[in-house]
């Protein structure tokens, strides 16, 4: 079911003017933001579809600027993203390109920061709602509406089991669970979604209790 | 979840014997782990921005982010006061208050995507003319606009509310499905009259394509939210005294969604046929946006396309 909440149709409170093109491309600037885990120096927004054709009279390209900043849907700064990027020396670009088989609201942001860099395909499907549709070049689905946990690791056997008995014994319930990989015992990510909000013990726990995990984001964009 | 159709969710609410609106509540609460206060509180706040919308709308002059609209919802409140006119002054009270959301929104103001923004206006229109009728209370106003979530859940499931994907008919359209059946209901419709009426209301949605000039939620879609609030209310009206949709609610959507994906892209929300494409349609592109081409920020100045250069040498 793509749709699970009575505030995905009533709602989100917003800054006008399009659900599709305006919030539900800060989402996808949030989420972008958020998997990048840092300040951004640079971002090129690719912008498929609709998204290529009208972003500049939605103000899409403010919208996605203003969410990997950090503003939210109803954020009044939205309008003036342009001003405050340049405040915080985000050198960014907006460049029309066909991305393939997508929905037709697409865009891939590569975000670079100091130490960590993002490639980033997402959607917005109507009404504010965003999905990742890929991640570093794995096709990883997942909305961040509820809290997700990144999880970037070598593939090895028992890791799913380790990380599943773990949240199990800390009282958290996984929502929904994805894995992919580059290659056999290669590099793979696991996008976890839980229910409950998790707490630093938490991710403090992964991090040292789970061999051949190289990194932990998490994502929650509500 | 716990319904997918409309069919079962008329069936919840009656086999329950209670309303849609109390159906969405147990299932959101069931779903999001919050309880139902903390979630009608949640959908009251969303009703105070609605409010804000229209009050601002209708007393300021709005001016959109690109010049081209504004100031009707002004106007039609101005006529409504001053008379005679055709309709009665409450209904169109319904219509300036809906441009009046639409307004508000091309001007990046806040309001509530109800489906969507570019719908935004149909069901605050009107549901604070209602709550401006003073024959409901504010709570019961509130708890309509669960009867319209669920009633969107299940398009937005079935079908889509997507302009992009399904054109205007997926946004106004669902809007105004979403605001007849929620009128019915606070008016003390049955649910299977909720069914009725958001087959009827959708059924003269069908086929709306997303054409707006410069991709822009200004020209056609200001206009046409004012314009199916009065759409939503007569559908209301016509469930309520007893007016059935032949065709199935459920089969309505399903050939919403078909129109949909048979809709040529150009009608999708890409700012390219339809009105986007008049002579005047594209006169006020060039206006607003300028030269079509991206805009490319970088250090460097853009240097010219070949296909440029080729068109001067050919001169």
């Amino acid at each position: 079911m793509k749709y699970m909440s009575a505030f995905e149709i009533i709602g989100p409170i917003m800054v006008g003017p399009s659900s599709s093109h305006t919030a539900g491309a800060v989402r996808i600037g949030n989420l972008a933001g958020q998997l990048l885990a840092e300040k951004a120096s640079t971002v090129r927004f690719l912008l498929h579809g609709s998204f290529a054709e009208t972003y500049r009279g939605h103000g899409t390209d403010l919208a996605l600027l203003a969410g990997i900043m950090g503003y939210t849907t109803d954020s009044a700064s939205i309008p003036m993203a342009f001003q405050l990027a340049l405040e915080k020396g985000l050198e960014y670009t907006f460049e029309p390109t066909n991305l393939g088989l997508y929905h037709p609201n697409t865009v891939r942001v590569l975000a670079c920061g100091e130490h960590r860099q993002v490639d980033v395909i997402a959607s917005s499907l109507g009404g504010g709602k965003a999905e990742v549709q890929e991640l570093d070049g794995l096709p990883l689905r997942f909305s961040g509406e509820r809290p997700t946990l990144i999880l970037s690791h070598m593939d090895k056997p028992g890791f799913i089991a380790h990380l599943s008995q773990i949240l199990d014994q800390q009282g958290y319930n996984i929502a929904r669970l994805s894995l992919d990989r580059k290659s056999r015992h290669g590099d793979a990510i696991t996008v976890c979604e839980i229910d409950e909000t998790p707490s630093s013990s938490l991710l403090e726990l992964l991090s040292t209790k789970i061999s051949h995990l190289q990194d932990i984001r998490q994502v929650w964009v509500p | 979840m716990a319904f997918s159709r409309l069919q079962e969710l008329m069936a919840l609410a009656t086999q329950q014997k209670t309303t849609i609106a109390q159906v969405m509540l147990e299932v959101e609460e069931e779903q999001s782990g919050q309880s139902k206060s903390v979630i009608v509180a949640r959908m009251s706040a969303q009703f105070d921005v609605m409010e804000h919308a229209v009050r601002q709308g209708v007393s300021e002059a709005m001016v959109s982010r690109s010049g081209l609209t504004g100031g009707d919802a002004q106007r039609l409140m101005a006529y409504v006061q001053q008379g005679p006119h055709l309709l009665d002054a409450d209904s169109l009270r319904a219509v300036a208050y809906a441009t009046a959301v639409s307004e508000v929104n091309a001007a990046m103001g806040r309001i509530v995507a109800t489906p969507t923004a570019g719908s935004a206006g149909i069901l605050p229109g009107v549901l604070v003319y209602v709550l401006d009728t003073g024959r409901f209370p504010r709570e019961a106003v509130v708890h309509s606009l669960l009867t319209a979530a669920a009633l969107g859940l299940v398009i937005a499931n079935s079908a889509s509310i997507s302009g992009a994907a399904g054109g205007c008919q997926a946004e106004v359209g669902s809007a105004t499905a979403m605001a007849a059946g929620a009128l019915v209901e606070l008016a003390g419709g049955t649910p299977e009259q909720v069914g009725h009426a958001v087959g009827l209301a959708l059924k003269n949605s069908l086929g709306l394509v997303c054409d707006p000039v410069a991709g822009l939620v200004e020209i056609p879609c200001i206009t046409r939210n004012g314009l199916h609030a009065i759409t939503a209310l007569a559908a209301a009206e016509m469930a309520l005294a007893g007016v059935r949709s032949l065709i199935p609610p459920d089969e309505v959507i399903r050939a919403m969604y078909e129109i949909g994906q048979q809709m040529p892209i150009s009608l999708r929300e890409t700012g390219i046929g339809g009105l986007a494409g008049t002579p005047t349609g594209k006169r006020l592109r060039e206006k607003v946006l300028g030269n079509p081409t991206a805009q490319i920020t970088t250090s460097e100045p853009p240097s010219p396309s070949p296909s440029m250069e080729g068109t001067e040498n050919a001169q």
